[in-house]
């Protein structure tokens, strides 16, 4: 069985910041959930924490119920890291990048096996960079670059993967050849973790959510845990809402208002905060059970009122 | 025409092109990963930090190179514990430990009187080696060059992502104090032949052409030791006609062939891009 454990965590930098305080969270396999939380919220803090590159100043982590150092022998864990942790100067080719993910398993002078170039060819085909393979990695837009390393992770094939804001800087086309990509490990059973704060795009791969502002606020599904509460506690004021009741919007428009955002996806909440998907398809259980609950609710009030 | 052929007419002279190659090879191979990883400065710092052990192990009549490892690891041991201990930089972290072992050493030097001569630190003699330290030089590179080469892919991976390295498990600090340790050994091999000033245009120089000419790491690897070669054969051919040092020489030459780099490196030179 696959887990992620963090207990207690701290971390505090050698500049005497606390970035992280008390954070728990337990996560098992087979699942895609987002870290969500601002910008210095601790994010790559926690990810550091779970990876083992920090030592907690207190609490500890687990990963399979093992300690971190074994989990790094046995390469359980992948990183993703962020574009901006990257030289982006070096003279390496795409290949290869992905070949550093199959170190782990090579002998001591690195000489990859037929098994390793195969892994490294199907990682990258199966993110489409195959037919740049040769190319130096500055030499790729930002999407390219970002699905190189999601492509070293694959080729790591390590069960338990974290990317840390894999969608910043992405064009669409990349977000959601990643996303498909994730919902198929998702479906191998592989455990995700992902960070973001683009909260749209949330609701339409995650199933769970981690909200985070300097220690963990809530963990849980994510129709649960992304409420408007939760979400203006983890974002404070750093978020923008658009009310409808405040709003111009009248009842002559109906549903036909249209959302439009330039990178970031919308999170759209409904009337009584509920979450809103893009896609209605596939999810027709969910809207007739809220019919169900509304009319019921009314049919409640109604008889209030009669008596 | 004769007179061209002079320089191999002396074993001396063979003998200063056969050790300028080597040296300037495994000067080469390192540099590439001290550039890569942003440590350029630690060659000069290491080189420097030498001089204290130097004179502590001729008081105490330990041989030099002895002394100057100690000191010189130690110099680079102690920039990276200040760096994790303290919001300090790395790089500033070094100046103050290396500028400081430096002074240490020239006030030592000014309490002991002996044969030990501050030019002779300064600027080496690669020409007339004793037979001893010409041996000592040769076996002690040629553990260098092959224990870099063997542990290039690990060294790599460390400079480019140490977060991955981690994440397989390699032992990200022992691979540092690796190549920390390979480059103290590489700066007391040459030192006594070039001199700690021009060990540090060695340590620095060849990487630099390289990483302009290069696309691929082992490509880089090759390039930086092409450079450092060619450049210590001419650099020791041109200091017989110039009667020069030939330890400057070659780090002209090597300097030359940079610049030539960076003006006409293929799609990359600054007289190519047009
Ligand atoms: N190496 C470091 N040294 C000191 N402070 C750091 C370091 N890394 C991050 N921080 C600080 O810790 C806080 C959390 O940072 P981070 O985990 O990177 O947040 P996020 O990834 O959510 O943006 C920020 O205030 C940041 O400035
Ligand atoms: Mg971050």
């Amino acid at each position: 069985m696959l887990t992620l454990e963090a207990n207690q965590v701290t971390v505090t930098y050698p500049s005497g910041l606390t970035a992280l305080r008390d954070a728990s969270l337990r996560l098992s396999g087979g699942t895609i959930c987002a870290l969500v939380g601002v910008n210095g919220s601790g994010k790559s803090t926690l990810f550091k924490s779970l990876m083992g590159f920090l030592t907690p100043t207190h609490g500890s982590v687990s990963i399979n119920g093992r300690p971190v150092r074994e989990a790094q022998k046995q390469s359980w864990v992948a990183y993703v890291p962020q574009a901006e942790e990257v030289d982006w100067t070096f003279p390496v080719s795409v290949h290869d990048v992905v070949m550093m993910g199959r170190y782990g398993g090579m002998n001591f002078l690195r000489i990859p096996r037929a098994s390793d170039r195969a892994a490294v060819e199907q990682s990258l085909r199966r993110v489409g960079l195959w037919d740049l393979r040769d190319r130096q990695i500055g030499e790729l837009s930002g999407g390219q670059k970002k699905r190189v390393f999601v492509a070293r992770a694959l080729a790591q094939s390590s069960r338990i993967i974290l990317l840390d804001e894999p969608f910043t800087g992405v064009d669409v086309k990349t977000e959601e050849a990643i996303i498909a990509l994730l919902r198929e490990l998702r479906a191998e059973g592989c455990l995700i973790l992902v960070s973001t704060h683009n909260l749209g795009s949330v609701p339409e791969f995650c199933d769970q959510v981690v909200l985070i502002n300097r220690t963990i606020l809530c963990y849980g599904p994510t129709d649960e845990v992304f409420t408007p509460e939760n979400l203006t506690e983890a974002f404070g004021g750093a978020l923008r809402a658009f009310e409808f009741d405040r709003s111009t919007v009248e009842a002559h428009d109906d549903r036909q208002v249209t959302v439009l955002t330039d990178d970031e996806r919308p999170l759209v909440l409904g009337k009584r905060g509920h979450l809103e998907y893009r896609e209605r398809q596939g999810r027709e259980a969910l809207v007739s059970e809220r019919e169900e609950r509304e009319r019921a609710a009314r049919a409640a009030k109604n008889g209030a009122q009669e008596d | 025409m004769n007179a061209l052929l002079d320089p191999f007419r002396f074993g001396f002279m063979l003998e200063a092109f056969a050790m300028g190659a080597l040296l300037g090879a495994v000067a080469a191979v390192l540099s590439c990963f001290l550039v890569l990883r942003g440590w350029s400065l630690m060659g000069d710092a290491v080189s420097h930090a030498v001089l204290p052990g130097i004179v502590l192990a001729s008081m105490s009549g330990l041989p030099l190179a002895v002394g100057a490892f100690v000191s010189g690891l130690f110099c680079a041991v102690a920039s990276g514990w200040i760096k994790a201990h303290t919001r300090l930089k790395e790089d500033t972290a070094m100046g103050v430990a290396f500028t400081g072992l430096f002074a240490l050493g020239l006030v030592l030097m000014s309490k002991h009187v002996s044969d030990l001569h501050l030019d002779h630190v300064l600027f080496g003699n690669i020409l007339g080696i004793p037979r001893p330290q010409l041996i000592e030089a040769t076996v002690l590179s040629v553990l260098v060059l092959a224990a870099v080469l063997m542990l290039r892919r690990d060294l790599l991976l460390v400079a480019f992502d140490p977060a991955q390295a981690r994440a397989l498990g390699r032992p990200v600090a022992a691979l540092n104090y690796t190549l920390l340790t390979l480059l103290s050994l590489s700066i007391v091999t040459s030192m006594q032949l070039v001199g700690l000033l021009l060990v540090i245009a060695m340590l620095i120089t060849p990487g630099a052409t390289a990483f302009l000419l290069a696309r691929r790491f082992d490509e880089m690897l090759l390039k930086a030791v092409l450079s450092a070669v060619g450049s210590a054969l001419v650099g020791i051919y041109v200091s017989f006609f110039l009667n020069g040092s030939p330890a400057a020489c070659i780090v002209l030459v090597q300097a030359l062939v940079f610049v030539g780099a960076l003006l006409f490196a293929p799609g990359k030179g600054l007289l190519r891009r047009a």
